[in-house]
């Protein structure tokens, strides 16, 4: 997008200079000054902010940074030492180096799965039904589509448009992953999934163009337990014609299969609904909400807050040939996606139009990880029907869990998705009463807290330094230092009367794990 | 814990819930529904203890004896016992039972027919067969779904409740998704404290949950450095009903030792007995649902060694439970309900490997109802003369379900809220006579 469309560069710049915002920053999740140079994207923000008077928040400290990038990007909370050695670090791009460096992590495949296996509900039972096999199957490959790196229009033909088995040609799940068979339920799915649209939304007519393209597909059984061909359907072969979302009238060729000259329209570069899509639900994943909200509700009377915010990713996206992680290396290296959480604006849209980062609890695959890794322990997941395929191995991590029919109390406790629709609207990160209880005094935090090697650890190795004992504490749980303010009342617990050292130590990592701070994304 | 306990939280999930799957309903042309529970008559049960005979249990021990049918049938336990009403009688291990035969009601003509466990667990829970795409709900489920927070339930203390595991692969809540499901206690009942998940924590005392509290809060910098946050406002309201339960009032209701141990040892001083007097109490509350989940009745060997011993702890627990809520007048508003997914075949396998055992038998077998609205001192139903096959009366699981709910104030016949939208009634027609209209 043109900058001079915009806000002139000078007036932001001044707008975010260092000595305006010394005197408020918020010691330990600020800074003073930003360690990373203003992007195009920032600007575009910027200039939806000052058209409102919204004031942005200030950078977020490296410590907050390091977190946030962590859970954000590889669902996974750093290690005390990985914080350590980020810290010290003095290099001045250190900030886009440990981005890169997360894109080559096994967590970073991981857990970019979890989420395209929520949009494409990867789940063995009711009501979805791939089965465990099919499930290991399509899980394997959007797995390797990630770590990979597949151009993002490649992914999306493959899953539109493949015909085959369901275990050996993976992507035709996607047509299985659907709640009911029928072109309607098809077509719903495909343009929720890769328009970011609800078809109920549209027209009558429009509705039933979009249908006619998925009106030939055949589901077609084997001998084989539960295997299933998914292909264009032999019986119905006559050309027809058709009506494409955009109104194009096209002619379907006998022989031909409608969906790729579907696929063929929607992922022609100059089409604006399949990088739109895309662009809002990543930034959605990062920044809280979409820049159309909600992210997979695109439709005209549900505008853009900041319609050339969309355009300039939409066009990034397509410019660099549908490469995801250009697009995650935009918003990462942002100053908008840098931000501190606490906001400077007293206006309800502030958070709305980007002016900060938005907390959010961390999601409960990503939170029962972290409480494992500081629990030395693992999760204990349950099936509805126990299967060989469904065999967990103990150091699992819950975020790699591949069928979404594999579920623990903890993970329904905590608002994971049944992967019923690909709504995005499906994950729940409210905090209710019952997380609270759990969290606050369940016999499963308990065990975490007094058997947690990683607090024995620390114990070890400070030698039983009180000073030392709170400082691993802090890194390990809220990946920072502790402010002096808080090592003085943390050490104070050592004082408490009837609790031994191991105790007092135990309390405080409770009490940390218990904060706002551990428990939400900031 | 695997559920919301306030309102807010619910209706905002349910919110959601709705607002996400009803695209789908339309999507595939089922009308939505109204929850309006139009058909409704007035409630005489408030509450509901379901005393759940995980495995199957024998009626031919319980109650349904058939002491004419010879040693093939009865094996050891041969005899029955008159009972407190003229002309009933119960098996011989039941004594206190018998004493309470004038305030419940023995169905001994239920059948389904399913003889595997998890099928017929969902059957008799549900009121349907498995398969066609759904997974309905239990009753406890959509009693929760009713009767919970969404229609004035304001207690701490979740709606539903198990004591004290839930019963494992059956999904309780099916499609209602797992806000609906239980709250399994854990713990138990019969041990010095009875440790309730999240409620009562091992090894942490009172006085260190408040420091630790109070540190907590010290500690809370982010939640200082944005005071005026709603979400973190929210967590906030959260953790001030958690540690209502954990340190106040609420959370006592399971703290047994405030009875008397006259009373705890009328009901036996086993995990069951003691169970049983933790769902008085909850019910007291006014919890709408309580489980107690009995397990050990999957009597394939040493069936009779079995019943010599669980039979007399079962008795001397429920029969108190009735006595003790007739006692509060707690009987009239509460439904008890005692059975398992089926009965034990009434031929003893004395063939190895069983050498004495008694198989799944769904043809024909025994469900118990007491209070909220069902008659007392009766029988339905017959079953023949070797308990085998129904001889009078068969009553399916969805005319037992249909009349709870209907004496729940909730219709029998009215729509069940689900995620497709398709118009479902809450129980099906009868196979048979219908409703237990003849006891209630």
């Amino acid at each position: 997008m043109m900058r001079t469309t915009f806000l002139p560069f000078a007036v932001t710049l001044c707008f975010l200079s260092s000595q305006a915002i010394d005197a408020q920053v918020t010691y330990p999740f600020e800074r003073s000054d930003w360690p990373i140079p203003m992007t195009e994207l920032d600007e575009l923000v910027l200039g939806a902010l000052r058209e409102r008077g919204i004031e942005p928040a200030n950078p977020c400290s490296d410590a907050v940074f390091i977190r946030r990038v962590y859970l954000d990007v590889i669902g996974t909370l750093p290690d005390a030492q990985e914080v350590r050695v980020f810290l010290g670090d003095g290099s001045a791009d250190k900030r886009r180096r440990l981005i890169e460096s997360l894109f080559t992590r096994n967590e970073f495949a991981d857990y970019r799965a979890l989420k395209w296996c929520d949009i494409l509900r990867v789940k063995a039972e009711f009501p979805i039904n791939l089965w465990p096999n099919a499930v290991q199957a399509y899980h394997r490959w959007i797995h390797d589509a990630v770590r990979t790196n597949m151009p993002y229009d490649q992914f999306a033909r493959e899953l539109l448009t493949s015909s085959g088995s369901n275990f050996r040609v993976p992507q035709v799940n996607f047509y299985r992953a659907i709640q009911g068979r029928d072109p309607e339920a098809i077509a719903q799915a495909v343009a929720l999934t890769f328009m970011g649209t609800r078809l109920n939304t549209w027209p009558e007519a429009d509705r039933a163009n979009m249908q006619a393209f998925f009106s030939r597909i055949a589901y077609k059984k084997t001998a084989e337990w539960k295997e299933e061909i998914i292909q264009p359907d032999p019986e119905k072969t006559g050309a027809f014609n058709a009506t494409l979302p955009d109104g194009t009238r096209v002619t379907i060729a006998e022989g031909q299969d409608p969906r790729v000259v579907f696929a063929d329209w929607l992922l022609a570069p100059d089409n604006e609904w399949f990088a739109r899509a895309v662009v809002n639900r990543v930034w959605s994943w990062f920044m809280g909400r979409g820049i159309i909200h909600e992210p997979d509700d695109i439709r005209p009377d549900n505008p853009a807050v900041n319609p050339q915010l969309l355009a300039y990713l939409e066009k990034e996206l397509a410019a660099s040939g549908y490469d995801l992680r250009h697009l995650y290396r935009i918003i990462l290296n942002s100053r908008t996606y840098q931000q501190s959480c606490i906001s400077r604006s007293d206006d309800p849209d502030a958070e709305n139009l980007f002016a900060c980062y938005p907390v959010r609890r961390l999601d409960a695959e990503v939170l029962v990880d972290a409480l494992c890794k500081l629990g030395g322990d693992r999760e204990s997941y349950s099936s509805p029907i126990p299967e060989p395929f469904t065999y967990i191995p103990e150091e699992q991590r819950t975020i790699a869990l591949a069928d979404g029919s594999i579920t623990s109390q903890f993970l329904e406790m905590f608002g994971r998705p049944a992967r019923d629709t690909g709504l995005e609207s499906e994950r729940n990160n409210e905090p209710s009463d019952a997380q609270r209880l759990h969290l606050l005094n369940s016999t499963d935090i308990h065990q975490k807290v007094t058997r947690s090697p990683v607090l024995t650890a620390i114990l070890m190795q400070s030698r039983w330094n009180r000073s030392a004992v709170v400082d691993g504490i802090y890194l390990a749980v809220l990946s920072r230092h502790p402010t002096p303010t808080e090592m003085s009342a943390a050490s104070r617990r050592f004082e408490a009367q009837g609790i031994n050292m191991r105790q007092a130590a135990e309390d405080i990592f409770w009490a940390l794990i218990n904060t706002t701070e551990f428990l939400y994304r900031h | 814990m695997t559920r919301n306990l306030s309102k807010g939280a619910i209706s905002r999930r349910e919110m959601l819930k709705l607002g996400a799957l009803g695209a789908a309903g339309l999507a595939l042309g089922g009308p939505r529904r109204a929850w309006a529970q139009d058909g409704a008559t007035p409630a005489k049960a408030k509450s509901i203890i379901q005393i759940w005979m995980w495995g199957g249990p024998s009626h031919l021990d319980t109650f349904d004896p058939k002491p004419s049918a010879g040693y093939e049938y009865c094996g050891s336990l041969a005899k029955a016992i008159p009972t407190n009403v003229d002309g009933i009688q119960i098996g011989e291990s039941l004594p206190l039972l018998a004493q309470q035969a004038d305030k419940y009601a023995i169905i001994r003509s239920m059948t389904h027919g399913i003889n595997a466990h998890e099928t017929a667990s969902y059957v008799m829970q549900t009121g349907r067969e498995p398969g066609g795409g759904l997974v309905f709900p239990c009753l406890g489920a959509v009693v929760s779904l009713m009767k919970g927070y969404d229609h004035g339930y304001k207690g701490l203390i979740p709606p539903y409740i198990v004591l004290t595991e839930p019963q494992g692969r059956f999904s309780e809540a099916g499609f209602l998704g797992p806000i609906y499901k239980p709250f399994a206690t854990g713990g138990d009942p019969n041990q010095k404290r009875f440790e309730v998940a999240g409620v009562i924590a091992a090894g942490v005392s009172d006085e260190r949950q408040k420091d630790r509290r109070e540190l907590l809060h010290t500690l809370d910098t982010l939640g200082k450095a944005m005071p005026a946050d709603p979400r973190f406002a929210k967590l906030q309201q959260c953790e001030e009903k958690a540690y209502d339960l954990i340190l106040g009032d609420a959370g006592k209701v399971f703290d047994l030792s405030t009875e008397t141990d006259e009373l705890r040892d009328r009901y036996g001083r086993n995990t069951f007995g003691q169970s049983c007097l933790a769902a008085r109490r909850l019910v007291e509350l006014g919890v709408p649902y309580v489980t107690i989940n009995y397990k050990g009745w999957d009597t394939h060997k040493q069936h009779f060694e079995i019943m010599r011993r669980k039979l007399p702890e079962m008795d001397r627990g429920m029969a108190t439970l009735l006595q003790d809520l007739a006692d509060r007048g707690l009987l009239d508003s509460t439904i008890v309900w005692w059975g398992g997914e089926f009965g034990r075949t009434p031929r003893v396998q004395w063939e190895a490997p069983w050498n004495g055992g008694r198989g799944h038998y769904g043809a024909c077998f025994s469900v118990v109802v007491a209070g909220g609205g069902f008659k007392g001192g009766q029988v339905v139903g017959a079953s023949d003369a070797t308990g085998e096959h129904v001889a009078e009366r068969p009553v399916y699981p969805q005319d037992l379900l249909g009349s709870i709910y209907q004496l729940m104030g909730i219709d029998p016949d009215g729509p069940l809220p689900n995620p497709r939208g398709l118009a479902l009634p809450l129980t099906l027609p009868s196979k048979g006579k219908g409703r237990l209209t003849e006891i209630m």
